[in-house]
């Protein structure tokens, strides 16, 4: 297994090593849907020469980087194109490793259930082989190695890419079942962007589970975990915030970064649903409908939670795709780490009901945002309506995409218990609906 | 604009109004003052002797003044006036003497102030005629004397005077200009200024709140002067480190009391010059000023109006401080064009009025005709031709004026009425010095997402290289990326000795960069950053979006080498338009330069549809959200047949007949 994903790994480097040389490079790193105000090139470049000036980079509004990033990048700014590759081989790995665990998981839980005779006679049709399943942790990486939309953030230097390798690497020590990495790298990546924040839930029920632990808030050993895990949690994330406290010497960044991602002051175009609405937002519903917005993202983790938390991976899915729809500097590159995930729901395709549409809306609309882009920016022939029209469709072709895979996860778990061909009362096939 | 203006002019009223009583105060004590004032006219009138009687009394006034002030003043200042105090007794006892006491007594605050004023005309080489007024009213009063109450007001304008006293200010350079000066063409202003309004102050160290009082003062100007001042914020407000030194006396350098800002699209018009011209001892009614007509000035390729509040020295050796307001006044004529390709003009031609008369309350008014280039008569002719010469050095070049003296009656001639008229006798005008300090600037790419701010400053001197400070200010909107900046001279790069930036906060305040930058002679140093185009909110723009917004110019000073030897001395008396700029050393000369404003397009929402954004927007939220708990809240159930429509029926009358259904 492990040539392949050499090879897979091999082959993406090269592309990214070509297109960095390419003027391909300076085009995207302006590129709205590949950077956006929070995670641009070139504004580290610009927060290091600020630094270099003796300005403080948070005194300014073009650095919303976190102070980590900056003392990364002191060291490594000449070779930032080996970073930015690493960082996706990284990913890909992880998650590559990740999902090999998860299935082996899976397939151990469908052998138990199995011999429980847990599963209707009709049901063996639904149930997993290991053939099919052998090579999903290689299309995984493969889906997010050589994604165009991966590739682009990572030639625009985006630093979403180093985002999604924390991410992937806590999704990987979360699965292994290493609480205290788990904890560690979602405290880093909360760090980074707030909104993993909302990855803790699935983390925290996925290790439950791992350790036989009941979801009952009547057992101490739940709370015992729960609070082991939170403070891990909160303890490493305090650790971080004082350490980027240390490296500057200032409480800057709090406002500059994470007030930043919250009130959405920079209205630059992306792909997200933030910057027109705002822009045109009247300014005294302007804090209530920021509440509105940003609630929106974190508040699906309560019902998700509870609905899906016997499948804590399924839900992580679902929680980084609300992210990177609804994030208020959404770019293509957090698109990227959710579509890597596809794959590991290969079985529910069966069950998809607009899979086609969905791609359709999904290709086109990537093909228009430059063309409309240009005939705004640069043609003058067309206005800010025609690129906001795209971003549009575009978010709810994503909906359309993330909802369809929970509706054909959900179908699917009901089908393993009640039987795929279910029969009416009278004995005629029957269909079935959502009531 | 229109609605704008009304209000701020209805400010100005009110505020007129509720000073109503004390003007009239004031009014009888001028008019009390009216007959000496002539006395005192006829005494500097008078040659020598008769000055240096007037020269007594003044002495004999500082003293009379200085004993009942003797016991508040501080210890050091008492010992200077009883040192004079001692001196000038015998004076007094002369005066007493004499019998003059009580006049004296009756004359005490006359010799306080002082009012000069002056015309200069300068030919172009292009063709326009540049006329540079300047009014100086000196105000002998120590304003930084704490507790020092000030209600008494004889030239000096009391508006101004108690805005100084209010805000405490230091300093004040204000300036409204409608065009651009076009060093190129024209050579050097007298006094330089940028196209719309600029201010800048200085207070005094005593201020705590100099945000505060910053913000008040603006209010306050835009209401003296009928200016939209007002939109002076923090998002416009610097704070320079170098480039704005104080021009007064007293060497302040924390920059902390400095404010400078720029409104690059203040429109100038009559309602800003009438406030103005109130401001002079004589109005419009007497004088110079009696130029200063609208229909004329504003006909014009450039006009900039400047008030200038300084404090000075009350004499060459800087015993005591007065504080001089200084009104000037440039205009640049386009006469070649207009007047038939003739150059040809005259005082009636440009300004549709003659001069009958100086300012009374004036104690130096004058006419000064730039003749340098006419030395033996053999280019133009003026007429009436003036007796006395001129020589003096401006701008690091001596020139050579004719001196028209309005205080001497002869001037006028025969018709009471002086028409100064310039006749060329041949069509080719002089060469002119290219300016040895020029900058020019520009926006450079297309496309409403990124763009490149090229500053181009030029040294023409031949083989003298000199620094100059280049401060630009950048609005927030325009997101410099200080990591693009070049500096190259020669096609070499030239890294800026000094370089002070203060990034932008978004919707608080601007870029700011101050560059130190060596200028190799003969060259052209070219200064280029890059910037992205922000999208503002729907309502941050002006109403008219497409047409772009202003970014103010970039200011260049710097001291430039001179040809001829600066006069550093400062106890001599010169011509007001040379004298600005004070000047250190002998071989430099200082000068600013201001390049052009730029305007630049942003991209901009479509300001028609914020509903239909909110509500399309809302509607993509609502998909997802309502998608979402569709799937959370239901659950999956076979799907039942219903029955038809028929049937229904049937057993809606069974269930009233109250039979089973079927």
């Amino acid at each position: 297994m492990a040539a392949p994903l050499t090879l897979v790994l091999i082959i993406a480097v090269t592309i990214r090593a070509i297109l960095f040389r390419s003027s391909l490079a300076e085009l995207l790193i302006e590129r709205v849907e590949v950077v956006s105000p929070l995670n641009a090139w070139k504004r580290v470049v610009e927060g290091l020469a600020l630094l270099d000036l003796g300005v403080s980079p948070y005194s300014g509004d073009v650095f919303h980087e976190t102070p980590l990033i900056i003392y990364l990048f002191h060291f490594v700014i000449d070779y930032a194109d080996i970073v930015f590759m690493v960082a996706d081989g990284i990913t890909a790995v992880a998650l590559y490793l990740a999902v090999q665990d998860y299935n082996k998981n899976v397939f151990r839980k469908q052998k138990y259930a199995l011999e429980g005779d847990r599963y209707p006679a009709d049901c063996l049709e639904l149930i997993r082989s290991p053939k099919e399943m052998y090579y999903i942790p290689l299309k995984v990486a493969l889906f997010y190695l050589l994604n165009p939309f991966t590739i682009f953030s990572c030639v625009a230097k985006s630093t979403c890419g180093l985002n999604n390798a924390i991410v992937a690497l806590f999704i990987l020590s979360t699965i292994k079942g290493s609480a205290l990495l788990s904890a560690i790298f979602l405290a880093v990546a909360t760090y980074q962007s707030i909104y993993p924040l909302t990855l803790f839930v699935p983390a925290l029920l996925y290790q439950l589970q791992r350790l036989y632990i009941p979801v009952s808030l009547y057992r101490t050993s739940f709370w015992l975990f729960t609070l082991q895990y939170a403070s891990m949690y909160l303890g490493s994330l305090c650790v971080i915030v004082c350490l980027s406290f240390f490296l500057l010497n200032t409480w800057d960044f709090i406002p500059s970064v994470y007030g930043f991602i919250l009130s959405v002051p920079d209205l630059t175009p992306n792909i997200g649903l933030f910057w027109y609405f705002f822009a045109e937002m009247f300014e005294h519903f302007r804090l209530f409908f920021i509440c509105v917005f940003q609630i929106n993202v974190f508040f699906y983790t309560i019902p998700l939670s509870v609905k899906l938390k016997e499948h804590p991976v399924f839900l992580m899915f679902m929680q980084i795709a609300i992210i990177s729809i609804f994030k208020s500097y959404p770019t293509v590159g957090d698109i990227s780490l959710y579509m890597a995930f596809l794959p590991v729901w290969n079985h529910l395709y069966r069950f998809l009901r607009n899979i086609f549409l969905v791609a359709c809306v999904m290709l086109a609309c990537s093909a228009l945002f430059p063309v409309l882009w240009h005939l705004w920016i640069y043609a003058g022939s067309a206005n800010s309506n025609f690129y906001y029209a795209i971003t549009l469709l575009f978010n709810v072709g994503q909906i359309l995409l993330v909802s369809d895979y929970f509706y054909a996860f959900l179908r699917r778990e009901h089908h393993l218990t009640h039987g795929l061909y279910l029969k009416r009362k009278d004995g005629s096939e029957a269909t079935l609906v959502l009531k | 604009m229109t609605s704008r203006r009304c209000i701020l002019l209805s400010v100005v009223l009110l505020w007129c109004i509720t000073h109503a009583s004390s003007e009239k105060q004031l009014k009888i004590t001028e008019d009390k003052n009216k007959p000496p004032t002539d006395v005192d006219r006829s005494l500097s009138e008078k040659s020598p002797e008769g000055q240096l009687h007037a020269q007594k009394s003044e002495e004999t006034r500082d003293t009379s003044k200085a004993e009942p002030d003797q016991a508040e003043k501080a210890k050091s200042e008492k010992q200077f006036a009883s040192k004079e105090a001692d001196v000038n007794r015998d004076d007094i006892s002369d005066q007493q003497g004499k019998g003059v006491n009580d006049e004296a007594e009756f004359k005490r605050p006359l010799a306080k102030d002082q009012f000069q004023e002056e015309l200069v005309i300068k030919p172009l080489p292009s063709g326009d005629i540049y006329s540079s007024f300047q009014f100086r009213t000196r105000w002998d009063i120590d304003f930084f004397q704490p507790g020092k109450k000030v209600s008494h007001y004889r030239l000096f304008p009391k508006s101004l005077g108690q805005l100084i006293s209010k805000f405490s200010v230091r300093e004040l350079h204000i300036s409204f200009t409608q065009g651009y000066w076009r060093t190129m063409q024209w050579g050097q202003p007298f006094l330089p200024a940028p196209p719309g309004a600029e201010l800048w102050v200085w207070f005094q160290d005593t201020v705590t709140d100099v945000d505060g009082a910053w913000k008040e003062l603006t209010n306050v100007i835009s209401g003296i002067f009928c200016a939209s001042l007002n939109f002076i914020d923090t998002t416009n407000t610097v704070q320079p480190t170098a480039s704005f030194r104080s021009l007064g006396v007293g060497n302040v350098t924390d920059q902390k009391f400095l404010r400078y800002a720029l409104l690059p699209r203040e429109i100038v018009c009559t309602e800003n010059l009438t406030p103005w011209k109130k401001l002079l001892p004589c109005g419009s009614k007497a004088g110079l000023a009696v130029l200063l007509k609208s229909e004329k000035l504003f006909h014009s390729s450039f006009f900039s109006q400047a008030v200038h509040i300084r404090p000075i020295c009350q004499d060459w050796q800087c015993r005591t401080m007065a504080w001089e307001l200084r009104q000037t006044l440039n205009v640049v004529f386009d006469l070649y064009t207009t007047g038939q390709n003739k150059k040809e003009w005259s005082l009636f031609k440009m300004f549709s009025r003659t001069l009958t008369e100086a300012c009374p309350l004036a104690s130096s008014s004058k006419v000064y005709i730039d003749v340098t280039d006419n030395p033996q008569g053999e280019l133009f002719e003026l007429h009436p031709s003036s007796a006395t010469l001129n020589q003096a050095v401006v701008l690091g070049d001596r020139r050579t004026y004719a001196v028209y003296d309005l205080k001497m009656m002869d001037t006028f001639g025969s018709l009471r009425t002086l028409n100064i008229v310039l006749r060329w006798k041949t069509s080719s005008g002089a060469d002119m010095l290219r300016p040895l300090l020029h900058g020019e600037r520009y926006v450079a790419g297309y496309g409403l997402q990124t763009g490149e701010i090229h500053t181009l400053i030029s040294n023409n001197h031949p083989y003298r290289a000199f620094p100059v400070l280049l401060l630009d200010v950048v609005p927030w909107y325009l997101r410099m990326y200080i990591h693009t900046l070049i500096v190259t001279s020669k096609a070499l790069p030239n890294k800026p000795s000094y370089i002070h930036y203060q990034p932008s906060k978004d919707r608080v305040r601007p870029h700011l960069l101050e560059m130190l930058i060596q200028l190799p002679p003969n060259s052209v140093t070219e200064v280029t950053v890059q910037f992205e185009r922000a999208l503002l909110k729907w309502t941050e723009y002006t109403p008219d979006p497409n047409h772009g917004l202003y970014v103010g110019s970039s200011v260049i000073s710097g001291l430039v080498p001179s040809v001829v030897a600066m006069d550093t001395n400062s106890s001599q008396e010169y011509p007001l338009f040379s004298t600005f700029f004070p000047c250190k050393e002998e071989s430099s000369y200082f000068v600013r330069v201001y390049t052009e404003p730029l305007l630049v397009n942003l991209p901009t929402p479509d300001f028609s549809m914020p509903y239909n954004v909110i509500c399309l927007t809302c509607t993509v939220v609502a998909v997802g959200y309502g998608s979402l708990y569709n799937l959370l809240t239901r659950t999956f159930q076979v799907e039942e047949p219903s029955p038809g429509l028929v049937k229904r029926l049937a057993n809606v009358i069974r269930y009233f007949r109250g039979v089973p259904p079927l």
